[in-house]
């Protein structure tokens, strides 16, 4: 279905549609909004990470002046123990309402238990200590291998461990456990001349956007209830909350407000319900903001996780079989993203003989999030590793072993499904050709590393409506929320069809009654699907606008066509006319032109990404410092390369500042002990040389494009590929996330 | 005819076979001769007239909405998988 030819728009680089109000501060954010009468909420949360509620008396805080309304989970709904799909993924609506507002247990510090309405946040916040919780301390568990052990402290008395389907008859804090399995294994490892086999531990992490949360809700006199606030998807917000408030779907709009960031984190709802529960007591509109505390223990990071994986290879390179056991932690309630990363954790090779066992584990840390190719990082920390270390020990090449063993086209993954056309080795092409490969790199304590990594890319449904305006320029309406710039990687595909330029496009992200139904920015799927729809419905306009031209020359639209955004007469007249000039004479021909397109592609070509980089290590301080940083990936076809380059780049430092910094760190009772930015290490631009950002366009077949998504796969390889260049530089395998200053002196044996 | 390839956790029921050809025109009409050929194993697959949540079909290599009304060739490769949790990509409606 790609087409292979020259574009006049695709492939450019035009000044994105939302920069001017993006830079003069202009855009509003759900911080901004304002109202007659607002209120302002905030929200007491968990002292402790594992503790069951004996009684909440609000009286105190009720009665402080100022205060208009209190909630506790007594004002939600009574939640059914029912799993109910939405947007977000499947949950389990019990532990969906108790992630929002704690009703028996609390299981982790931060979660939430009350919330205040009043007429300042000084107030509300003020309130908060009024409310008087007794709780039952009980044991946290804080780690994925002790919330496994047979006699560890249960968050959740009823959960058992289910299997495809079966459950278990005792209760654990296993969730789930999944399996899957690609010829024969034993046979696989008995045929090769090396095994190495490595355990492997990551820390949780957060996505780390600089926009904390927020939400403001109001209920007209009708019940209508509207909510302003930052997320990654609109609808899924309007499921969620009608869930929660057992509410119709029908009496919620929800407008997405300008993005700060989100990385995944902002699918899952915390205080937009919360908001809401307010206004309905209070009757007045309610604004809850979170701080960056707030963020850190009261909304879901990606889980840390212990990985083991045991590769074997022929002495020629030849990987003959391979294992993993991946136990992630889901925090406090299931969900773990251990499915993708079982899916992603050898998806850059073709092995036949596979075996990959998964386990969501439940933990006193808040519920996790996705989080930027959820559970791949944390996978392929694990095998890339493996492979680097199988390379060393034959003395090939890192990056030859990987062409070696390449997935292809037609190679099946090891969860089943066949490779349809891929780019992996064309990255690690790319990557072996780039100058950065070929540079010296011999200074002591300086090393290489590199790393690949997949993420499979999703579809699901989008929606986009254009209309046409008489100077020559469209409107179009989307409803996916714009956080990497897909205001304008949409419209372009648009102005592709018809012929105009990417300023000609007017894109609006609109509210929940303003569009047909559109899945979340996420899961790199928004470039991919939503500008699928653009395409669609541009191709709706098209036909529209020839049928119009038909009109104007008095022939039938089968004498039509339309190229280079003209329209012109095949009938032998001599007839010709601009979409610019069409768009003046609606009017005269019929009227308005709409056009609408919807998609719900199967077709999201999954991304191959292949990082190189050069490190230095201080022998003095364990300090890593990266001195060049190469990210090769396959885009399909890159929409706008800016955009492009600014995902593999921000992709790459997020996955660098993972590898290097950033940790949940937790006392014995479950505080994390460095919830604000001073603490919780990010890396800025100090930090880090500019990341080379460079794009292999291997067409998807399942895009009238060619577009792959290209948000999450950068954030896949950085782990493994620093790791790999810290044992190129000292000798040492780091298996442990981050790796930071005190564990590279421990493995060095300076501490 | 179709071919199903039955999950590991799950080859219980097919005696270990991996990969089982069987008729049928749409998702529906292969769980329901699956389950006339493995008695047991709809149960673990749905619940009333839908997957159960937790578990995605991908339909030569495309996940699917989890529709039983989906259409299936003659040749198509069925995979029954855990969907993918954690926000990203569970068939929504």
């Amino acid at each position: 279905m790609a087409e292979k030819k020259e574009y006049k728009v695709i492939g450019t680089r035009p000044i994105r549609h939302d920069g001017v109000d993006k830079v003069t501060g202009r855009a509003l954010y759900g911080a901004d909004f304002q109202m007659t009468g607002l209120l302002h909420g905030r929200v007491l949360r968990s002292p402790h990470a594992h503790a069951r509620i004996i009684s909440i008396d609000t009286s105190r805080a009720e009665a402080y002046p100022g205060v208009k309304g209190v909630v506790t989970a007594q004002d939600l709904p009574e939640a059914e123990d029912r799993v109910a799909d939405l947007g977000e993924g499947a949950v389990n609506l019990k532990y969906l309402c108790d992630n929002i507002l704690a009703s028996d247990k609390v299981l982790y510090k931060g979660h939430a238990v009350a919330a205040v309405a009043a007429t300042s946040p000084h107030i509300a916040e003020e309130a908060c200590t009024l409310i008087d919780v007794e709780y039952e301390v009980l044991p946290p568990v804080l780690e994925v291998r002790q919330a496994m052990e047979a006699d560890a402290p249960l968050l959740h008395e009823s959960l058992k461990t289910t299997s495809m389907g079966e459950a278990a008859d005792e209760p654990s804090n296993v969730a789930s456990h999944i399996q899957h399995k690609l010829g024969d294994p034993e046979k696989g490892f008995a045929e090769a001349d090396i095994v190495v086999e490595r355990d492997f531990v990551t820390g949780t992490v957060h996505q780390g956007y600089i926009e904390p949360h927020n939400a403001t809700a109001h209920f007209n006199q009708d019940g209508q209830l509207t909510i302003w606030c930052s997320t990654q998807g609109a609808f899924t917000v309007r499921e969620q909350v009608a869930e929660i408030l057992q509410y119709p779907i029908s009496k919620i709009k929800v407008v997405p407000m300008e993005i700060g960031g989100g990385f995944g984190g902002k699918i899952s709802v915390y205080i937009k319900p919360v908001a809401a529960l307010l206004a309905k007591k209070t009757g007045k509109p309610v604004k809850v903001l979170m701080n960056r505390a707030d963020v850190f223990e009261g909304t879901g990071p990606t889980p840390a996780s212990y990985v083991r994986v045991k590769m074997g290879a022929t002495k020629d390179g030849k990987i003959t079989a391979a294992e993993a056991y991946l136990a992630f932690e889901a925090g406090a309630y299931p969900g773990a993203p251990v499915g993708p990363g079982a899916m992603c954790i050898f998806a850059p090779y073709s092995i036949e003989n596979v075996v990959i066992d998964g386990y969501d584990v439940v933990v006193n840390k808040p519920k996790t999030a996705p989080y930027r190719a959820p559970g791949a990082p944390n996978a392929a920390f694990g095998s890339e590793s493996v492979v680097d270390e199988i390379a060393e020990k034959l003395d090939i090449d890192p990056l030859e072993i990987r062409l070696l063993n390449g997935a292809k086209e037609g190679d099946r993954r090891a969860d089943g499904p066949i490779h349809p056309r891929i780019g992996c080795i064309e990255t690690l092409e790319t990557a072996k050709a780039h100058p950065h490969y070929t540079a010296p790199n011999g200074k002591k304590h300086h090393g290489r590393g590199v790393a690949s990594g997949y993420w499979f890319n999703i579809g699901l449904e989008s929606s986009v409506t254009i209309n046409v305006n008489s100077d020559g320029t469209i409107n179009l309406i989307e409803g996916s929320t714009d956080i990497g710039g897909t205001r304008s990687s949409i419209a372009m595909q648009a102005a592709e069809v018809l012929g105009i330029p990417a300023e000609s496009v007017n894109p609006s992200v609109v509210d929940t009654n303003s569009v047909g139904y559109t899945a979340v920015t996420g899961g790199s799927r928004t470039t991919y699907a939503t500008g699928y729809a653009a395409y669609e419905a541009a191709q709706d306009v098209k036909r529209k606008m020839s049928a119009r031209a038909a009109k104007l020359w008095e022939v039938d639209e089968d004498n039509v066509q339309f190229a280079d955004g003209e329209f012109s007469c095949i009938n032998g007249k001599e007839e010709q006319i601009s979409f610019r000039d069409l768009c003046a004479r609606l009017g005269e021909t019929g009227g308005p032109v709409v056009g609408s397109g919807t998609v719900n592609p199967g077709g999201a070509g999954g991304a191959y990404a292949t990082h190189v980089v050069d490190v230095a290590v201080d022998e003095e301080t364990g300090k890593v410092e990266i001195l060049r940083y190469t990210a090769v990936q396959d885009a399909g076809k890159a929409i706008h390369p800016s955009y492009v380059e600014g995902q593999i780049q921000g992709g790459a430092v997020q996955g660098i500042g993972w590898a290097l910094n950033e940790e949940y760190i937790y006392d014995d009772e479950g505080t994390m002990t460095n919830a604000s930015f001073l603490d919780y290490r990010m890396p800025t631009c100090l930090d880090l040389p500019m990341i080379d950002a460079v794009i292999v366009e291997v067409p998807n077949p399942g895009h009238p494009y060619g577009v792959r998504g290209v948000g999450e796969v950068p954030i896949v390889p950085p782990m493994a590929a620093i790791a790999n260049a810290i044992y190129d530089a000292i000798g040492v395998r780091m298996t442990e996330l981050p790796m930071s200053p005190d564990r590279l002196l421990k493995a060095m044996g300076k501490i | 005819m179709p071919t199903v390839v039955i999950p590991p956790l799950m080859r219980k029921f097919t005696g270990g076979e991996e990969n089982i050809t069987l008729p049928g025109a749409t998702v529906r009409e292969v769980i329901d001769n699956l389950e006339s050929r493995y008695p047991g194993i709809k149960e673990r697959l749905c619940e009333e007239d839908r997957l159960k949540p937790g578990i995605a079909i991908y339909i030569n290599g495309l996940l699917t909405r989890g529709s039983f009304l989906e259409r299936v060739d003659t040749d198509a490769e069925i995979h029954f998988l855990p969907a993918i949790g954690g926000g990203v990509a569970e068939p929504s409606h």
